[in-house]
Formats: structure tokens, C-alpha cells, sequence
């Protein structure tokens, strides 16, 4: 399972990214237990000092906490993990409407267009089904 | 943020190497180079050929005893009780032509009090070797694998490992990298030289350049990365473009 990472910014910073995702996708749930740093450093190809400043930038974002004894847990606090979710989404359509303007759509065509699509994907899945 | 890996003030770092230089009759490979490594790292080091990567490597594992300077490991200088820690991966085959597998792991293990035997025959097993194969008859990858096999077999404080994935398969170096990273303790130290900086990037933590036998850079690699705006593998582009 290779690894991908992009080449121009730090390798825990897209660590961070990559696992905040995890998070508000679902895919590591609240309050679950991490792996080791050692085995996710494995997991993730990457050097252990690299995947401990990930997870300590997430401990310093409170979306993992640290128990002496029993290791690493995803923070119990739903509504954090709510909040980024939106900043994400945020962020993302911040990219959308950037790029859409940049070739010459204004942000309420970009809007209509979107919509336009969601319905064509909704009407597919249902034709699937 | 605060770095768990310094060492304490007062305390000799796991390798320090100051003022060596290396002549090999009127070239001089290694100039007055200074280099610290501290324990807890996975250290590449980097370079164009000639830069001096294996004659540093030669002097650090006791092969090369004629130079001027001085290194320790562990507050130790070279010798017996140094190399009986350091793990090293030759870029040079030093099998004889007789030896099978079976052979060099009986040898290991009488040799080094640190050699865990099941490990190296899960690894041989994992990559494919035939432990009954004549070396001699191996291709040059095959042989780079095993060797890899026997070096990080050892459960040793230093592994000193001389271009470990040049002529090996991407399938076996991902296999590869993934058993050096599973080699990694808090208390040793992994040094790489190679040519394949972008596979192996993201398994470093720091990055040593060597340019005509001198350290022109030493750093973290995310530090690096962020400063520069590029990976390692880009950057050493720019600086040893011919």
C-alpha cells in the first residue's frame, strides 16, 4: 500500500490533513483508540518522529488526547468534530468558487451549476437502484 | 514545540564526527567534515557520486582506519566495541563463492551476540530467497536483499546502510522500507545513503548533503520542506545540478 506524499509542504503537515479527515468522515469515530505511533508511522510509511509532530499537532487542536498509560484517543467532543467539519467544507468550497472565478463563472452560476450536478448524481444513483 | 529527541545538555551524542578528513593518495574524498548524529533518528545521507557517502560509511564501521580526526560512537572511538553496535550494509557483496544463505546465517549468528535468526529467515522467507540458492548464482538484487536481510537482522544501535534499495525490485523496497522503519528505536540511529531520495524521503526525519566531502546541509526534513517549498528529492536537484 504505497504512500503518496505531495512535495512541496511538510510530511506532517498532510499527516494532520489526512487524519483530520479520518475524523470528520467518520472513519476513526470518537473517542476511538490509535494505533501506537510506531505502527501507525508503519502504516503510514513515514518516519516515527514525523507521525509523533502529527499527532501532537492534533493533541494541540484537542481532536486527539493522550492517556498516560492506555496511549491515544480521537476526542469524545462530537460538536469539535462537527465544527471542523464545517471549516472543512468551507475551505473546500472557498477552493470551488476561487477556481470557478478564476475561468470567468461568477459565484451564483458556479452555485447553479453545482446544484444542476447534485440533481444529475441524485437521479443516476436512483436509476442504479 | 519542543523536540523529544535532544539529548540532554552534557551528554555525548550518539555519533560525533569532527574535523576527518580522508585522502586517497593525492584526492580528497572527506575535508574536514563535522557531523553529529543523535540517537532517535533515521538520517539520509545524501550526495552526488564522489561526494564522499561510502568512505564516510567505511570510517564509521572501522573499515577505513587511516584518517585524521576524530569519530566515536557512544563516546567510544572505533574499534571492536563500537563495531559489535553497528549494523552495516556494505555497497559491496562480500560473500564467497561457495556460501548459500543458510551458510552466511549460521556465520551471523556465531558472529553477533545480536543476530536474531528467526527474523532473518522470516524476512528471507517473505522476499523470496531461496535459502538453499548458491549467492553466487543470485542476480544483484537478489544478493542486495539478503544482505539486507542479515544487516537488519541485528538488533543493533546503529545500522549504517550504504544505498540498501539501489538494485532492488519497487515491490521488495517497499517491503524494505517498511523493515527499517520497523528497526527504529528511540535509542539507535538508522544512516542511509541513496540515490532514490524520493522513495525514501518520507522515512527520514533528517537529511545530511555531502558535497565534495564537506556537509553542506543538515537539517529536518519537514523544516526543509516548509522553508524550501520542495522536497528533499527537488531540492538536491537544484543544489548538485550539473
Amino acid at each position: 500500500m504505497p504512500n503518496e506524499y505531495a512535495s512541496g509542504t511538510p510530511i506532517y503537515l498532510q499527516l494532520v490533513n489526512q487524519f483530520k479527515h479520518r475524523i470528520i468522515s467518520g472513519q476513526w469515530p470518537a473517542g476511538a483508540k490509535l494505533d501506537s505511533v510506531r505502527d501507525l508511522a508503519m502504516s503510514f510509511e513515514v518516519n516515527p518522529n514525523t507521525m509523533q509532530r502529527a499527532l501532537s499537532e492534533l493533541e494541540r487542536d484537542h481532536l486527539v488526547y493522550a492517556e498516560r498509560t492506555t496511549g491515544r484517543f480521537i476526542t469524545q467532543d462530537k460538536e469539535l468534530i462537527v465544527k471542523m467539519r464545517e471549516e472543512v467544507a468551507q475551505e473546500i468550497i472557498e477552493t470551488f468558487i476561487n477556481q470557478m472565478q478564476s475561468i470567468g463563472f461568477s459565484g451564483e452560476e458556479a452555485a447553479e451549476l453545482i446544484q444542476k450536478k447534485a440533481k444529475e448524481r441524485s437521479a443516476e444513483s436512483h436509476d442504479k437502484q | 514545540m519542543t523536540n523529544n529527541n535532544t539529548i540532554p545538555a552534557g551528554q555525548t551524542a550518539f555519533v560525533e564526527i569532527a574535523n576527518v578528513t580522508k585522502t586517497y593518495q593525492n584526492r580528497r574524498a572527506l575535508s574536514a567534515l563535522n557531523l553529529t548524529l543523535e540517537p532517535g533518528h533515521i538520517v539520509g545521507l545524501l550526495g552526488p557520486n564522489g561526494s564522499g557517502k561510502t568512505t564516510l560509511m567505511k570510517i564509521l564501521t572501522g573499515v577505513l582506519k587511516d584518517y585524521t580526526g576524530s569519530v566515536t560512537i557512544n563516546g567510544q572511538s572505533i574499534g571492536p566495541d563500537t563495531k559489535a553496535l553497528v549494523s552495516y550494509l556494505p555497497d559491496v557483496s562480500y560473500f564467497s563463492a561457495w556460501m548459500r544463505p543458510v551458510d552466511v546465517i549460521s556465520l551471523f549468528k556465531d558472529f553477533y551476540a545480536d543476530f536474531d535468526e528467526q527474523k532473518c529467515l522470516e524476512m528471507v522467507k517473505r522476499l523470496g530467497l531461496d535459502e538453499k540458492q548458491r549467492i553466487k548464482t543470485m542476480s544483484k538484487g537478489t544478493v542486495e536483499k539478503f544482505q539486507l536481510c542479515l544487516v537488519m537482522s541485528r538488533n543493533a544501535l546503529l545500522y549504517v546502510l550504504d544505498e540498501p534499495i539501489g538494485g532492488v525490485d519497487p515491490a521488495a523496497r517497499d517491503y524494505i522500507l517498511s523493515t527499517i522503519l520497523s528497526n527504529y528505536n528511540e535509542a539507535g540511529t538508522i544512516f542511509i545513503s541513496t540515490h532514490l531520495i524520493s522513495d525514501v524521503e518520507k522515512i527520514f526525519d533528517t537529511v545530511v548533503f555531502l558535497k565534495e566531502g564537506e556537509v553542506v546541509l543538515h537539517g529536518e526534513i519537514d523544516e526543509i520542506r516548509q522553508r524550501e517549498g520542495k522536497s528533499i528529492d527537488e531540492l538536491f536537484r537544484e543544489v548538485f545540478k550539473c
